[in-house]
C-alpha cells in the first residue's frame, strides 16, 4: 500500500504541476474511439459562466481549447491488445488535437474502462486519543481501514473516503474538529489489473506524454452525465461502450460501487456482421444509421441495401428490412441490460433510495433503448447527455464522450482519495527524518 | 505512322484497391510537430534563424572596407542626385520690409551662394543668426515655390536716443540697441536721454518725453541718476528732478506751476521734486543777489560765496 501511496501522490504532483502550467490533456481511449481534449485550466479565475455552462458542477473555471477523437486501435473489451497500434492511435488524436488548440500538451489524464474492475467497501476504526478529530486522524483512520486481499498484480485505481462517523453521528463529509471517542470511516476501493495500467501507462509514456492521474471510465462518465441530484440521492450510470458496459452507483456525491460487463457495442456489430453476412464496417453503419430495438410494422418494408465488392450481383444486390437488423440487435442488448441488471443486483441498488438509472455512452444513441431499459433495469430510466463545457465542439458533446467530458471534471476538481491526505507517521519507513518531522507535528 | 498498327485490346487494368495510408503520424513527425509546438523552438525558428542569418549576410557582405566604400558612395550620390532636382533650387531672395543696410546684411548672411538646393539652407540657423542684428524685430523666413528664399523683416523702429560713456546709441521703445549714431546732430528729432541703466526704462522716459509738452521745446534731455530716477534737463543749466517714483504726476505738476507763474522763466537753477510733498527751489545767483542787495546783504559770486566787500 506504501508503494501505491507514493505513485498516487507523485501523479497527484505531476497533475498539480500541469494545472500550474495551465494545460492538460485528456486521453479518453475506448475500445471504439479514441478522443482527446486540450484543457486550459483558468488558474487565476478569469473565465466566466457563458450561456449554460454555469459554475454548478465546477466545469467554469476551464476551458476545451482542442478536441479530437479518431478511430480506436489494437484495443478489445477496453484493455490494449497491440501497443504500436494503439500508441499510433495516440498518437493520431494527439496530433490533431494539439493542431487545434495551437500548444503541446504534456500531461495526460486518462482513463481505463477494462481491466477486470473490482470495487470494495471498507470499514476502518480509530479511537481518538485527544477527543477531537485532527488532520492527522483522518489520515490515521484511511490506514486503518483492513484491506482483504485484493488478489496478485492488482491496483488500486480508486481510493475514495465515502463517509465518516464520529460515535454515532454518521454521513458527515468533513469531520475535521469534530468532538467524540472514536473515528470511523467507509472507503470505496477500486482496483483493476495491474498489468492492464502498466500498458497504458507504457503507451502514453512512448508518446512522449507523461500520465497525470487515472481514473476509471464508469466513475468519469458518471460524473459527466449524472446531474448534481442525481448524484446525491442515489443512481446508476450505465455507460454502453464499444468494448464493454460501465456500470458505477453514485450516493451522496461519491461513487460507491462501479463495474465492468465485458459485452458492448462491438458485439453487435459482429453479430449483424455474422447474421446478415455482410462487412463489419458495413455491419456498423447498418447498426448506427438504422439500429434500433423496437420493431414496428414499418420496419418490414424498410429494405436497406447491403452492397460487398464479391462481384457476384447476387451476393453484392441484397436488400435487408430493417426489422431484420433489429432483430439481430435486440437479443444482444437485451443481454447487455440483463448482465448490467445482474451488476447492480449484486451490487444492491435495490436498497438505494433513489433507483434513478442513467444511460451513456455511445450505445445509448440506439432509438428506444430507453423504453427496453426501463422494463429490464426499473422505471426511472434516462438517457444522460454529459454536462456541457466551455469551448467543446457541438459534435463531441453526444454521449459517446460523456467519459471523456468526465475526465475533464475529474482533471479540474478532482475528488478527495486517500492519498491526498498526509500518510500516518508509522506508515512511513522506519528511521526516517519525515517521521520524525509528522512526529513532531502531530504531537506538538 | 507506324507500319503496324496493333488492334489487340488494351491490357486489362483491373483497379488495385487503393492502399490507404496510414493516417497516425510517424514518431519522427510527431516529435517535430510537437516541438514546433513549443514556444521557444518557435521562436527559435521564426524570429532567431532568419534574423541571424540576415544579419550574418549583411555583416560578411560589408566586412570588405571596398564594398563599404561602395555602398556609401552609392548611398551619398541617390542623395545628392535628389536633392539637386530641378523642383528643389532656390534661385532668388525676395526680402520684403527691410532698409537697404539690413538688406545687404541679410543677403550677405546667406550661407550658400544662389541658386543652390533648398536642402543646403538651413532656415532656422539662418533666422537665429539674422536675429544676432540688432535693427530687426522679427524676420519670417519661406522657401516659396519658385525656387523664392523670402523674407519678411520687421525692423525695430527708433524711438530715443541714448547717450552714455560710450557713445550715443539709438534704442526702441523697449530699450533694445536699434544702431549707433557718432552725433546727436544725426537724429535730431529723436529725445535723448543718458545716465547708466537709462535704456532699461526707456518706457518711462518716452512717456516723460510726452508729458512735457509745453516745454519740449526747452528740453535738452532726461538724465537717469543713481539708475532710479529721472532728472528733465531744460536749456539754460535748468533741471527738474524728478521722484523715483510717480515721476509722471510729479512733472506734470511741474508744468501746472510753469504754466501758472512762469516759474521755468524765471531765474532758477532747479526744481526739486524729489520729495513730492515738499517741492524746492533754487534760486540762480542773480535772483539772490537781487534780493540781498534789496536786503542790503552783501553780494555772491558766481561760485556762490560771498564777495570780499570791495567798496569798503
Amino acid at each position: 500500500m506504501v508503494e501505491l501511496y507514493q505513485t498516487q501522490r507523485a501523479m497527484r504532483n505531476i497533475r498539480r504541476a500541469a494545472l500550474q502550467r495551465g494545460v492538460i490533456g485528456i486521453l479518453d481511449i475506448g475500445t471504439s474511439k479514441i478522443a482527446c481534449l486540450v484543457l486550459r485550466v483558468d488558474s487565476n479565475g478569469t473565465f466566466r459562466a457563458t450561456d449554460g455552462v454555469g459554475p454548478m458542477a465546477g466545469q467554469v473555471n476551464f476551458r476545451v481549447i482542442g478536441a479530437a477523437s479518431t478511430r480506436s486501435r489494437g484495443m478489445r473489451r477496453g484493455e490494449i491488445e497491440t501497443m504500436a497500434e494503439t500508441e499510433r492511435a495516440i498518437r493520431t488524436v494527439v496530433a490533431a488535437a494539439q493542431k487545434v488548440a495551437g500548444v503541446r500538451i504534456d500531461h495526460v489524464i486518462a482513463c481505463l474502462s477494462g481491466g477486470r474492475p473490482a470495487s470494495y467497501g471498507l470499514a476502518g476504526e480509530i479511537t481518538l486519543a485527544s477527543g477531537q478529530v485532527g488532520e492527522h486522524d483522518v489520515a490515521l483512520v484511511l490506514a486503518a481501514c483492513e484491506t482483504p486481499d485484493f488478489g496478485r498484480g492488482r491496483e488500486v485505481l480508486h481510493a475514495q473516503p465515502v463517509n465518516f462517523a464520529v460515535d454515532n453521528r454518521t454521513n458527515l463529509a468533513d469531520p475535521r474538529d469534530h468532538l467524540g471517542n472514536k473515528l470511523f470511516c467507509d472507503m470505496h476501493v477500486l482496483t483493476v489489473d495491474g498489468d492492464v495500467i502498466g500498458n497504458l501507462v507504457q503507451c502514453i509514456r512512448r508518446c512522449d506524454l507523461e500520465l497525470a492521474g487515472i481514473a476509471s471510465a464508469p466513475y468519469a462518465s458518471a460524473r459527466a452525465s449524472l446531474v448534481e441530484d442525481e448524484q446525491e440521492l442515489g443512481a446508476a450510470c450505465i455507460d454502453f461502450g464499444g468494448g464493454g458496459t460501465g456500470v458505477s452507483v453514485f450516493i451522496k456525491k461519491h461513487m460507491i460501487f462501479s463495474d465492468h460487463v465485458p459485452i458492448g457495442g462491438n458485439l453487435i456489430t459482429q453479430d449483424i456482421a455474422q447474421g446478415l453476412r455482410v462487412s463489419l464496417p458495413v455491419a456498423e453503419r447498418l447498426k448506427t444509421l438504422n439500429g434500433g430495438v423496437e420493431a414496428t410494422g414499418r420496419d418490414d418494408h424498410d429494405m436497406i441495401d447491403v452492397g460487398s465488392d464479391t462481384s457476384e450481383w447476387e451476393a453484392d444486390r441484397r436488400h435487408v428490412s430493417r426489422a431484420d437488423v433489429i432483430g439481430i440487435m435486440r437479443p444482444r442488448v437485451e443481454e447487455i441490460l440483463e448482465s448490467a441488471r445482474e451488476v447492480l443486483d449484486a451490487a444492491g441498488f435495490d436498497y438505494m433510495p433513489s433507483q434513478q438509472i442513467v444511460l451513456t455512452g455511445g450505445g445509448s444513441q440506439i432509438p428506444g433503448l430507453d423504453g427496453l431499459a426501463a422494463r429490464i433495469l426499473g422505471p426511472n430510466v434516462r438517457c444522460g447527455r454529459p454536462l456541457r463545457i466551455d469551448g467543446l465542439a457541438h459534435q463531441l458533446t453526444d454521449p459517446s464522450f460523456s467519459s471523456a467530458v468526465g475526465l475533464a471534471l475529474f482533471a479540474a476538481h478532482p475528488q478527495d482519495e486517500w492519498w491526498d491526505f498526509e500518510m500516518p507517521a508509522d506508515r512511513y519507513p522506519a528511521r526516517s527524518l519525515r517521521r520524525a518531522y509528522r512526529w513532531f507535528k502531530n504531537n506538538w | 505512322m507506324p507500319v503496324v498498327i496493333d488492334h489487340r485490346p488494351g491490357k486489362q487494368v483491373t483497379p488495385q484497391p487503393r492502399q490507404r495510408r496510414d493516417p497516425a503520424p510517424s514518431r519522427l513527425q510527431y516529435r517535430l510537430e510537437r516541438m514546433w509546438l513549443t514556444p521557444l523552438y518557435r521562436r527559435i525558428l521564426r524570429v532567431g534563424i532568419p534574423a541571424f542569418v540576415l544579419a550574418m549576410v549583411a555583416g560578411l557582405w560589408l566586412a570588405d572596407e571596398d564594398r563599404r566604400a561602395l555602398l556609401r558612395d552609392g548611398l551619398n550620390s541617390v542623395v545628392q542626385k535628389v536633392q539637386s532636382r530641378e523642383e528643389f533650387q532656390v534661385r532668388t531672395m525676395a526680402i520684403e520690409g527691410a532698409s537697404p543696410v539690413v538688406e545687404k546684411a541679410l543677403r550677405a548672411m546667406l550661407p550658400v551662394d544662389l541658386p543652390a538646393s533648398s536642402f543646403d539652407i538651413d532656415l532656422a540657423a539662418l533666422r537665429l543668426q539674422v536675429m544676432q542684428l540688432d535693427a530687426v524685430e522679427t524676420i519670417d523666413l519661406r522657401i516659396k515655390p519658385g525656387g523664392i528664399l523670402s523674407a519678411q523683416v520687421v525692423e525695430r523702429k527708433p524711438a530715443i536716443l541714448w547717450r552714455h560713456s560710450r557713445g550715443i546709441e539709438i534704442l526702441d521703445d523697449t530699450g533694445h540697441r536699434v544702431a549707433s549714431v557718432t552725433s546727436r546732430e544725426v537724429r535730431p528729432e529723436l529725445p535723448l536721454i543718458s545716465g547708466e541703466g537709462a535704456d532699461l526704462v526707456t518706457e518711462e522716459a518716452l512717456a516723460l518725453f510726452d508729458a512735457a509738452g509745453p516745454i519740449l521745446p526747452r528740453v535738452r534731455g532726461l538724465v537717469r541718476r543713481g539708475e532710479r530716477r529721472w532728472d528733465l534737463v531744460l536749456d539754460f543749466g535748468q533741471r527738474i528732478m524728478l521722484p523715483e517714483k510717480g515721476a509722471l504726476v510729479a512733472l506734470e505738476a511741474a508744468i501746472a506751476l510753469h504754466r501758472a507763474e512762469d516759474m521755468l522763466g524765471r531765474d532758477i537753477v532747479s526744481v526739486d521734486l524729489r520729495d513730492p510733498s515738499r517741492p524746492v527751489l533754487r534760486l540762480g545767483i542773480d535772483a539772490r543777489n537781487t534780493i540781498r542787495e534789496a536786503r542790503g546783504l552783501p553780494l555772491l559770486g558766481p561760485d556762490g560765496n560771498v564777495l570780499p566787500d570791495n567798496e569798503g
